[in-house]
C-alpha cells in the first residue's frame, strides 16, 4: 500500500501541497538552524473572549462584534464559491445563527474562532449551495468537569497566528492557489493537477506551522 | 485506535478541509477521522488554513437589517442537542446505513461477496462491501481513485494487509485482488470516482447490472 501511496503522491503524477515527507525534512532542517525572522505584522484580534461571552451569557453586544467582523467575510466566501449576492446574504445570516446556537461546542484549545466559523460556513456552502450532505466526525466535546486549560488555549491561538504569518510569506501565486482550493470550488482532481508545483517552492515555514498545529491538536 | 497503519493522504485531508471532495469521499474521510486521532489532528490543521484565508477575505457588506434579522432567527430556532448513542457503526456512516450492521440489506455480487450502494451525490459512489472470511473480491483495476476503509476484520492484497481503521488508496496503476483474513468476515466502506474495471468477462457483465 505505501509503495502505491508514494507513487500516488509523486510530484508530477499527482502532487499535494504538503506531505509527511516534507514534514520530516523540515524537522531535520529545524534541528540545524533557526528559520530567518518573519516580517512582523500586528497580530489579529482572536475573538475568543467574544465567543465565550456568547457561549456563557448569550451576550448580544459580543455577538454584534462577531457579526460585524465575520458576517461580511462569510458572505464574501459564499459569493466567491458561486452564490448570488442575495443567497450569500441569506446563508451568511444562517451561518451566524449557527455560530450563536453552536457556541457551546466551540473549544478554543482546538480551533481559532476564524477556523471554527470557516468550518460552519464551508458546511453551509456544501449543504445549501451544492445540495450535498457533509459527513462529519462527531464533535469531541469536553464535559463541564474538564474545561480546556488556559495554556492549551494560548498555545493553539499562538500557533494559528504563526500559521497566519507563514501564509503571509507565501508568493502571491501560491496564496491564490490556496484561496482557490478553499473558496473557488476547485475540485479534488483539480487540486491534484493545479497544485503540481515543485513541493520545494512551498515555504517550509508554512509546513512547520501546520506540523506544529497537528502536534498540538493530537 | 492506535494501531492504524494506513492513513489518509494529505491531498485527501486538504480536499476534505477545503470542501472539494465528492460526498462519497467525504464519507470515507469522516468515518476514518472518527477512528483515527492522528488524521483528525491533521484535518484540524488543514481547517486552520481555511480560517486564516477567511480572515484575509475582503468584506462583502451585509444589508442594513442583517443583524436584527439574524437575532430574530436566533430567537426562533431552538438549539438541537443531538444525543449520540453508542453504535458499532461510526457516526458519520450511521447517518447513511443506520446504527446496526445486522439491519443492512446486503445484495450478493458473486463469489460470496455482498454489497450495498449508499445514496450519495453522483460524482462518486460509496458502498459497503461484505467479504466472507477467506474470500476474495474479483481481481480489478480502477479508472479513477478507489478508497477502501476497513470497518471490521481485515483484508490483504498485493500491496499490504489492512485492518480496522486502515485506508487503502488505489489509483489506476493498481490492479489488486483483496482477500479477507481467513478467520473473520471483513466489512469495508469504499468510494470510487469511476467504475471499477474487472479483469474477466463475468464480473464485467455483472458490473452493468450491479452498479459496481
Amino acid at each position: 500500500m505505501y509503495k502505491n501511496l508514494e507513487r500516488y503522491e509523486e510530484p508530477g503524477a499527482s502532487s499535494v501541497l504538503l506531505t509527511y515527507a516534507d514534514v520530516r525534512e523540515l524537522l531535520r532542517f529545524n534541528q540545524k538552524a533557526t528559520p530567518p525572522a518573519v516580517k512582523k505584522t500586528k497580530p489579529l484580534k482572536n475573538w475568543v473572549t467574544q465567543l465565550q461571552q456568547v457561549q456563557q451569557s448569550q451576550d448580544q453586544t459580543a455577538f454584534e462584534e462577531l457579526f460585524n467582523y465575520f458576517a461580511p467575510r462569510v458572505k464574501s466566501f459564499l459569493i466567491r464559491s458561486g452564490a448570488s449576492t442575495s443567497t450569500a446574504e441569506e446563508c451568511a445570516q444562517e451561518v451566524m445563527v449557527a455560530v450563536w446556537n453552536k457556541a457551546h461546542l466551540f473549544d478554543p484549545s482546538r480551533a481559532s474562532v476564524s477556523t471554527w466559523i470557516f468550518t460552519i460556513a464551508r458546511n453551509k456552502n456544501i449543504d445549501a449551495l451544492r445540495k450535498q450532505r457533509r459527513p462529519e466526525p462527531e464533535n469531541l466535546t469536553w464535559g463541564p468537569e474538564c474545561e480546556p486549560e488556559a495554556t492549551d488555549i494560548l498555545t493553539l491561538q499562538q500557533e494559528t497566528e504563526q500559521l497566519r504569518l507563514a501564509m503571509s510569506t507565501l508568493p502571491d501565486q501560491q496564496k491564490a492557489l490556496l484561496q482557490k482550493a478553499y473558496f473557488g470550488d476547485l475540485s479534488h482532481s483539480e487540486i491534484a493537477a493545479e497544485t503540481g508545483l515543485p513541493l520545494g517552492t512551498i515555504k517550509s515555514r508554512l509546513r512547520l506551522a501546520l506540523n506544529k498545529l497537528r502536534q498540538t491538536m493530537k | 485506535m492506535n494501531d492504524i497503519k494506513h492513513h489518509l493522504s494529505d491531498q485527501l485531508l486538504l480536499g476534505y478541509s477545503a470542501g472539494a471532495l465528492p460526498e462519497a469521499f467525504n464519507l470515507i474521510v469522516a468515518t476514518h477521522l472518527e477512528m483515527c486521532d492522528e488524521c483528525r489532528a491533521a484535518s484540524h490543521a488543514f481547517d486552520s488554513v481555511g480560517g486564516v484565508l477567511l480572515d484575509d477575505l475582503a468584506k462583502a457588506e451585509m444589508s442594513n437589517d442583517a443583524l436584527s434579522r439574524t437575532l430574530d432567527l436566533v430567537a426562533n430556532t431552538r438549539q438541537i442537542h443531538k444525543t449520540e448513542v453508542g453504535s458499532e457503526i461510526p457516526n458519520p456512516l450511521a447517518a447513511y446505513v443506520g446504527s446496526s450492521l445486522a439491519d443492512i440489506k446486503w445484495r450478493p455480487i458473486g463469489m460470496g461477496v455482498r454489497q450495498v450502494v449508499l445514496k450519495t451525490s453522483k460524482s462518486a459512489t460509496a458502498r459497503l462491501l461484505y467479504i466472507p472470511a477467506g474470500s476474495v473480491v474479483p481481481d480489478h483495476g480502477h479508472r479513477g481513485t478507489e478508497l477502501t476503509l476497513v470497518l471490521k476484520g481485515a483484508f490483504s492484497d498485493e500491496t499490504a494487509r489492512f485492518a480496522v481503521g486502515d485506508v487503502e488508496m488505489a489509483d489506476q496503476n493498481l490492479e489488486h485482488t483483496p482477500m479477507a483474513d481467513i478467520n473473520e468476515d471483513c466489512i469495508c466502506l469504499t468510494a470510487t470516482d469511476a467504475p471499477l474495471r474487472f479483469n474477466s468477462w463475468f464480473p464485467r457483465l455483472a458490473q452493468r447490472f450491479l452498479k459496481i
